[in-house]
């Protein structure tokens, strides 16, 4: 069985979506003949043809925009936005229009159109493309919001993302991309899109993460271990809308939790989560939900950002308090 | 015919020669239309029907269809200032929250909604009434949005004429991506005109100073994508004169973007259908986007909560009112002998019942129910929204019998 890398994954989960479906397309900045800044979609312009795998203008507002158009006309686009800092000028079509016009057609249009955005710190970058903005789109109504944290789940919620008949933004931890490999055995049938997951099992105390976080998440766990702590991980996977029965669980077996992102914590997807945690699980709760995640500052300069970004250390201090309580 | 909107491309690409050392030429750096060194001669829009109702030949467009058509104009025009008459009294018995006025934009709206086919693809903004009538959508529908009822009650695939878009320019890459799609449906260029088809974006004169118009310009530009740009310049964005969206006149804008762009009288009816068809007919055989500038008038206010008397002079408007649309038509009706009075009888009542169908219709439109917006979010409806409506409906259920 092969082993791949998230980019790997996501890249022939891409090529499996267009091989299925030839109303498929991909467009963006440098996804033809590059393949993508980050290679994602290496060789798919070459083996799909120009007018599938499209080379855009320098314009987010108009790759979105013409996606509307395309969706309109019973196209799929893939819409890849290079670094999540720039996803700003599509903003007003992303929340004006792709979120909107199904409810606005009463249901008469839909909008399947996948939004990939890399998004997260930690690859020493300028600035503009490491922020995580994913908390902004949850919070619009009509888009559906999810983030892969490995290379199967990318080459899965890929495909799953873009047979959706709703707008998906589609979250890529772009630390990941290259950084570890797993193994792809596609005889196993892949969880459903919008569901959340045990990745470690505890009893101590519950960490819920996604994207990037996950990876953070269960080496604080498994450095806890060695100290003789129990943590639970969950990867929550899909952000909008959020899949809290695993958590809920996982709460009313621990009795503590603490949410990481790398986003800021204020009114983070961590706010909505401590909230509805509370609203379900409150007399399992032993502690406060604590969060942990980036600083109410700008994403500094990356000579720092590993001071910025919640790191093992972080986690586990949070995991300290939650316990002593 | 099909040449004909290259003639008004002027100056090819590159062409401009290099700047003097001796100074800055102006004309050079600008090009032609700079206010620092344009008279605006050149500028003059095509016009095949004047004010006073005579027919005009231009070189390069000509309308060569018969009278009768010309009476279906007039028909069309009529009705579509009796429904936008007709929706402005609505709004002032509170019927409407708001409504947007067409007044003096007639002819642009019927002359380019006309030119289309069926399998032609329209983008509005949200005061394209007179388009929607072209199309076929019944004016009830288009009262909904307006009333607070919908957002659009019509369904965009059965005119083929998608929904009202009030952030101002967004629809015209909505057009752009669309004509993409019928690029790659091979419906552009195949030879059988039956089959090719392209599509109108609309917009106004304020919009063109928007990313998103500017964005789809050149989008459709370099993809050369089957799309009419079709602005119609009211001169007035609210309250600021075209002056503050444009030094320039804007047709000469679409030179800059690689295509042609040309300025039609837009209140001349037989011009618009003329100068639209020839723009149609140039994208649908694939040869790329054009840009229509309809030079005409808002002679109402923007909307029906504005008052233009605060920022425009009433001599303006009665200089547009001597441009009629509608009373151009009717001249060349009447003096060459085309209509009766009969036909203008018949037309006078069908507005009549146009006016009962609104009136009657708007009150009757009901509203919608509370719970049915938790069903339209999403195709797929999440387990949260399902939840939230449960809650609302237990909620509401709560105050039955209350009363």
């Amino acid at each position: 069985m092969a082993q791949i890398t998230l980019a790997k994954g996501l890249n022939q989960g891409l090529r499996a979506a267009l091989e299925a479906d030839p109303k498929v397309i991909v467009m963006g900045e440098d996804v033809g003949k590059l393949g993508g800044v980050f290679r994602i979609t290496d060789g798919l312009q070459k083996d799909f043809g120009e007018d599938r795998v499209i080379d855009t203008p320098l314009a987010e507002s108009g790759i979105l925009g013409t996606a509307v158009g395309l969706a309109m006309r019973g196209y799929r686009p893939v819409c890849e936005i290079q670094f999540d800092g720039f996803v700003y000028p599509a903003y007003d079509q992303i929340v004006s229009q792709v979120a909107k016009i199904h409810f606005r057609s009463q249901g008469k249009i839909r909008m399947p159109i996948v939004i990939r955005i890399p998004f997260g710190g930690g690859i020493g970058a300028v600035e503009h493309h490491s922020e995580s903005p994913e908390a902004q789109f949850a919070h619009t109504a009509g888009l559906k919001v999810v983030a892969c944290s490995n290379p199967v789940d990318g080459f899965h919620m890929i495909q799953q993302a873009i047979a959706s008949d709703d707008p998906i933004v589609f979250f890529e931890p772009k630390r990941q991309y290259h950084a570890d490999k797993a193994e792809l055995d596609e005889s196993v049938q892949p969880a459903a899109l919008f569901s959340s997951r045990v990745v470690r099992e505890g009893s101590d105390a519950t960490l819920l993460a996604y994207g990037p976080m996950v990876k953070t998440c269960v080496q604080a766990a498994q450095a806890a271990a060695d100290e003789g702590q129990s943590l639970e991980v969950i990867d929550l996977r899909t952000l909008s809308p959020l899949d809290l029965v695993p958590v809920v669980e996982s709460v009313r077996k621990t009795g503590r939790v603490i949410v990481t992102h790398e986003a800021t914590v204020n009114l983070g997807l961590g706010s909505e989560i401590a909230a509805r945690i509370s609203e379900q699980c409150f007399y399992s709760l032993e502690a406060p939900v604590l969060r942990v995640g980036g600083f109410d500052t700008p994403y500094p300069p990356s000579r720092i950002e590993d001071d910025y970004l919640p790191d093992l250390d972080r986690v586990l201090d949070a995991v300290d308090r939650a316990l002593a309580y | 015919m099909t040449d004909s909107v290259h003639a008004e491309s002027g100056t090819a690409p590159g062409a401009a020669e290099a700047p003097s050392t001796e100074g800055t030429d102006l004309g050079v750096v600008f090009g032609p239309g700079s206010p620092a060194v344009s008279d605006e001669s050149g500028t003059a829009p095509v016009q095949l029907l004047t004010p006073e109702g005579e027919r005009r030949e231009h070189p390069d467009y000509s309308f060569d269809l018969d009278d009768e058509v010309i009476k279906g104009f007039y028909r069309d025009l009529v009705l579509t200032r009796r429904i936008d008459a007709e929706a402005t009294a609505l709004q002032r018995h509170g019927e409407l929250g708001i409504w947007a006025q067409l007044l003096g934009q007639e002819a642009a709206q019927i002359g380019s909604g006309r030119a289309m086919g069926p399998q032609d693809f329209v983008f509005p903004t949200y005061r394209e009434h007179g388009v929607a009538w072209c199309r076929g959508v019944d004016p009830l529908h288009l009262l909904g949005l307006f009333r607070g009822v919908d957002q659009g009650g019509w369904d965009p695939n059965e005119n083929n004429f998608a929904l009202y878009t009030i952030v101002i320019g967004a629809q015209t890459l909505h057009a752009t991506g669309y004509a993409m799609g019928m690029q790659r449906d091979g419906v552009v260029g195949s030879g059988d005109p039956d089959k090719d088809a392209a599509v109108v974006a609309y917009f106004g004169d304020g919009a063109t100073s928007q990313g998103d118009v500017n964005e789809a310009f050149i989008w459709a530009s370099v993809f050369n994508a089957p799309v009419v740009f079709f602005c119609q310049n009211n001169q007035w964005a609210i309250s600021e004169p075209i002056e503050r969206q444009s030094r320039i006149p804007l047709y000469q804008r679409a030179h800059g973007f690689g295509f042609p762009g040309v300025r039609v009288d837009g209140n001349d009816v037989l011009a618009c259908y003329a100068v639209t068809q020839a723009a149609l007919r140039r994208a649908r055989e694939g040869s790329g986007p054009t840009f229509v500038e309809a030079y005409t008038y808002r002679m109402g206010a923007h909307t029906t909560t504005d008052d233009p008397t605060r920022y425009r002079l009433s001599e303006d408007l009665e200089h547009w009112k001597l441009k009629d649309p509608i009373a151009r038509v009717k001249a060349y009706l009447v003096r060459g002998g085309l209509a009766d009075d009969a036909f203008f009888a018949g037309i006078e009542q069908e507005a009549e019942a146009m006016g009962e169908h609104l009136r009657e219709g708007c009150r009757a439109l009901p509203d919608p129910s509370p719970l049915s917006i938790f069903d339209q979010v999403f195709v797929e409806q999440t387990p949260e929204l399902a939840a939230q409506k449960e809650q609302f409906a237990a909620y509401l259920a709560s105050f039955e019998g209350a009363h």
